[in-house]
């Protein structure tokens, strides 16, 4: 066990260094200059433009920039953006509100989609079955976008319900709804999964043995049936997680959230590598640190699964 | 000039008419109790840079700055000739030696007096080009300048740097005393007392040169109606009353919460929600179908304001440069129908060079403004045609697309010429190639002025080496009017003859005036009064709930 988590986390190394300069070039790479549209119809003054390019090594080549970059963030300083603002603090006050997001959504999908995922592959191709099976198809056809504004509308401009947009207190509370939105997606899949593994595992001998055995129904599905089938459905929440985070920028335009979506495409937007690079080295950690839980996790859920 | 971030770039800005709020007035007498200590929620966005006034060039921090300071001269809300705010008077026989007596007893947010000398320093630090300052040219009229700004000599691009400037402090700039200074011009200007209102030119507090610039900004201090508290980066400023604030009207509220949106939508539907108590421009999704005037019924405005969307020819491409063939260009569009079928309304058709609520400008001087293609196919004929593809070319990161395809096509039709419009991903490129002289076809321009006067429309836009003359147009004739008129005794005179100069530029036609901004807002029921200031950002002193 010491020895495969010390081998997964080494993995981590290439991964991280080669995921870190494939985005800075990527961003180097994005046409623009990024002081060129800065003073609107008008040239910004060449002493502006010294002043940040020298400020920002913008005059080296891309290796050298990225060197400097890493070279700073071992030393834990991720830099500045190009106004002038820590990036450090950017992260900081963003993240938070992400994964405040991401948890929520993850908290419904795994609420909504287990049980209905549960009862439906109990009662295969009764009415409930059904029933979960063309909500979860409507679900999955639904843009995220489409299905947060219509939320937004209805509930918070309709019927007053919900506040439209998310206060920068980011309550629980506010975040149930545009949860939903950001989950909605994963929903149906998780449903599915579970579904069809429930299904599948109901007919294995095990369950066979445990309910010839006299064993009461909760007991059998609850611990027996239940713990067996979820491991499809844990590798799916796992990873969602980070896919969610990524995938908050839709949902957090259209709540007004401030996370790390729209700091991404701002710093996109005005290309500024250390910025795009120093979120995305967070989830890229999110992502690595996820898959690795998950794998954990299988060995808890399966005794038959070991990791020499 | 401040840019607007907005993804429509319909730029929300100056000198505009003030009007009442209309909607909403149930209330009675329990009004001004409402809003002693009452607060708002207005829209905002995240400032690119720390709140330095002499560095912000843009509307989401430019809207703060100018609620956080008062500076020598204010516009009056309804774009009529700006007016002493900070200074008691302001001096001079030849508009080139001007003494500016300032008021006493006015203070910033920290308490400190505002001195001749806040002027003095803020201004030398703004021009001193080592500092970076991105309004640091606003101060080129000021003798010495030249020895404290210095310019790369092969362009921000080439291999060698600036050098450092020989001067820290601009030679025309003296303290007389704590009231007065005095400011000597490199050369008679008659506009320079209506720049003073512009955000380059607000004082600032001797704390300011004790720390980095970054630093002040993260938690500025001014002497404006409204002090700084708390700036939670993306998601909200906070500003509250300064109650020792003594000129002109004290804020009748309390409290200004500036809510920093990422999306126009989500803001507008938090102002359909009451939620959200003013939001300067309603989204172009909203324009549509004038669904907005539905949705907000009495809560809505529409304004005029003074910025105008121009084509402009790159003339330094040998295809255009013929007056007859940018003329003929200019007549073939049919300016009326863009404006009912596109904008549905909103925004007028042009019929001046400078925008007529400018003071000083002319309305309808712009001859080449008409609708006449039969003129036009006489004037390309004459032009000895077009050969080869007209392209026009917009950023299409905003909304421009509709209103340039319309253009190319009537091109298109009424003339004959293979037009069509394209668009460059992004603002920077779309810049980054105008910057370079590399357009090859005519393309999408705007103008906002910085400080209401015609001399803003002309010397920057039509000027040899004009700060915003990318098309590279140049008429000896203009060049020497517009001097003229620069140097003019009074501001009269000086109107008199930009005049003369617009005429030259009329037959010279640089670029082609396409429509006049509008702009739709909308604020929240709890709103029962509130203005709207020169560049049609909410007057905040003048709100009551």
């Amino acid at each position: 066990m010491g020895r495969y988590l010390l081998r997964r986390l080494l993995q981590l190394v290439p991964v991280f260094i080669g995921t870190t300069f494939l985005i800075y070039w990527l961003v180097w790479a994005v046409p623009g200059d990024p002081f060129a549209g800065k003073c609107g119809e008008r040239r910004c003054p060449d002493q502006y433009i010294a002043f940040m390019t020298e400020k920002y090594h913008l005059d080296q080549n891309v290796f050298v920039q990225y060197g400097n970059y890493m070279k700073n963030l071992l030393q834990g300083d991720f830099g500045q953006t190009f106004q002038q603002r820590e990036i450090s603090d950017i992260i900081l006050t963003s993240y938070p509100n992400t994964l405040k997001l991401a948890l929520v959504a993850l908290a419904i999908e795994a609420i909504i989609g287990l049980s209905a995922g549960v009862l439906s592959g109990l009662r295969r191709n009764g009415f409930l079955d059904n029933l979960v099976l063309v909500s979860t198809l409507f679900l999955i056809a639904l843009p995220v976008f489409v299905v947060g504004f219509v939320l937004q509308w209805l509930l918070g401009v309709q019927w007053g319900i919900i506040k439209p947009t998310v206060s920068s207190e980011m309550r629980w509370s506010e975040l149930i709804v545009p949860g939903f939105v950001l989950g909605s997606a994963s929903v149906a899949y998780i449903a599915r999964v579970a579904r069809t593994s429930i299904a599948e595992n109901r007919r294995a001998d095990y369950v066979r043995t445990a309910i010839a055995k006299g064993l009461p129904m909760r007991r059998v599905v609850g611990v027996h049936l239940l713990r067996n089938s979820l491991i499809p459905v844990v590798t799916l929440l796992g990873t969602d997680l980070g896919a969610l985070m990524g995938g908050a920028i839709v949902t957090e335009g259209i709540f007004g959230i401030n996370g790390i979506g729209r700091q991404v495409f701002r710093a996109i937007i005005t290309k500024e590598s250390a910025t795009v690079v120093g979120i995305v080295v967070v989830l890229v950690l999110v992502y690595l640190v996820m898959n690795l839980l998950v794998d954990l996790l299988y060995a808890a859920l399966d005794p038959r699964i070991r990791y020499e | 000039m401040r840019v607007s971030k907005r993804a429509t770039s319909a730029i929300a800005l100056s000198a505009a008419a003030a009007l009442v709020a209309s909607g909403c007035s149930s209330g009675g007498d329990g009004e001004t109790a409402a809003s002693a200590d009452g607060s708002i929620v207005v829209h905002g966005v995240q400032p690119e840079n720390p709140l330095v006034p002499s560095n912000t060039t843009e509307t989401g921090g430019g809207k703060i700055v100018d609620w956080l300071w008062t500076g020598l001269v204010e516009y009056p809300n309804d774009g009529g000739a700006p007016r002493n705010a900070l200074a008691e008077s302001i001096n001079t026989t030849d508009s080139k030696v001007f003494t500016i007596k300032i008021k006493a007893g006015t203070k910033f947010h920290d308490g400190t007096e505002v001195k001749a000398k806040n002027f003095v320093d803020a201004w030398n630090w703004a021009a001193y080009s080592p500092n970076g300052a991105q309004n640091g040219t606003f101060f080129a009229d000021i003798a010495g300048f030249d020895q404290t700004y210095t310019s790369d000599p092969d362009g921000a691009d080439g291999p060698k740097k600036a050098p450092t400037p020989t001067a820290e402090k601009m030679s025309g700039l003296k303290v007389i005393d704590d009231q007065t200074f005095e400011v000597t011009l490199a050369a008679p200007t008659a506009v320079f007392p209506t720049k003073l209102g512009y955000s380059a030119f607000m004082p600032l507090p001797d704390v300011f040169f004790t720390k980095k610039a970054e630093e002040f900004g993260r938690n500025p201090i001014g002497n404006g109606p409204v002090k700084f508290v708390s700036w939670d980066d993306n998601a909200l400023i906070k500003l509250t009353r300064f109650d020792d604030y003594n000129l002109r009207d004290k804020m009748k509220v309390k409290d200004v919460d500036v809510k920093l949106y990422q999306d126009d939508n989500a803001a507008y539907a938090d102002l359909l929600a009451n939620n959200l108590d003013f939001m300067e421009v309603v989204p172009t999704s909203a324009l549509a179908g004038d669904k907005w005037k539905t949705d907000l019924g009495d809560r809505g405005r529409s304004t005029v304001t003074p910025s105008t969307a121009f084509i402009a020819f790159p003339i330094y491409d040998k295809r255009f440069q013929n007056p007859k063939l940018r003329r003929a260009v200019s007549l073939s569009i049919n300016r009326q129908e863009i404006s009912d079928k596109i904008f549905f309304g909103t925004r007028k058709p042009a019929d001046s060079w400078a925008n007529p609520l400018t003071p000083g400008a002319k309305p309808g001087n712009c001859t080449a403004c008409k609708f006449d293609p039969a003129t036009a196919k006489t004037l390309l004929a004459e032009a000895g045609g077009f050969s080869g593809e007209m392209v026009f070319y917009y950023n299409a990161d905003s909304a421009h697309k509709d209103w340039m395809d319309a253009v190319a096509q009537q091109v298109k039709t009424n003339l004959n010429i293979n037009a069509r419009a394209e668009g460059v991903p992004t603002f920077a490129v779309f810049r980054q190639n105008v910057n370079a002289y590399k357009m090859t076809g005519p393309y999408r321009a705007a103008w906002q002025q910085d400080y209401p006067d015609v001399e803003n429309w002309v010397n920057p836009l039509f000027v040899t080496n004009g700060s915003s003359n990318d098309g590279l147009y140049s008429n000896p004739e203009v060049d020497t009017l517009a001097k003229q008129a620069s140097a003019a005794p009074s501001l009269e005179a000086s109107h008199e003859a930009f005049a003369k100069a617009v005429e030259k530029v009329d037959q010279d036609v640089p670029s082609i005036p396409v429509y006049f901004y509008g702009q739709q807002s909308g604020h929240s029921e709890k709103i029962k009064k509130l203005e709207l200031n020169n560049v049609g950002e909410i007057d905040i002193t003048s709100v009551e709930l």
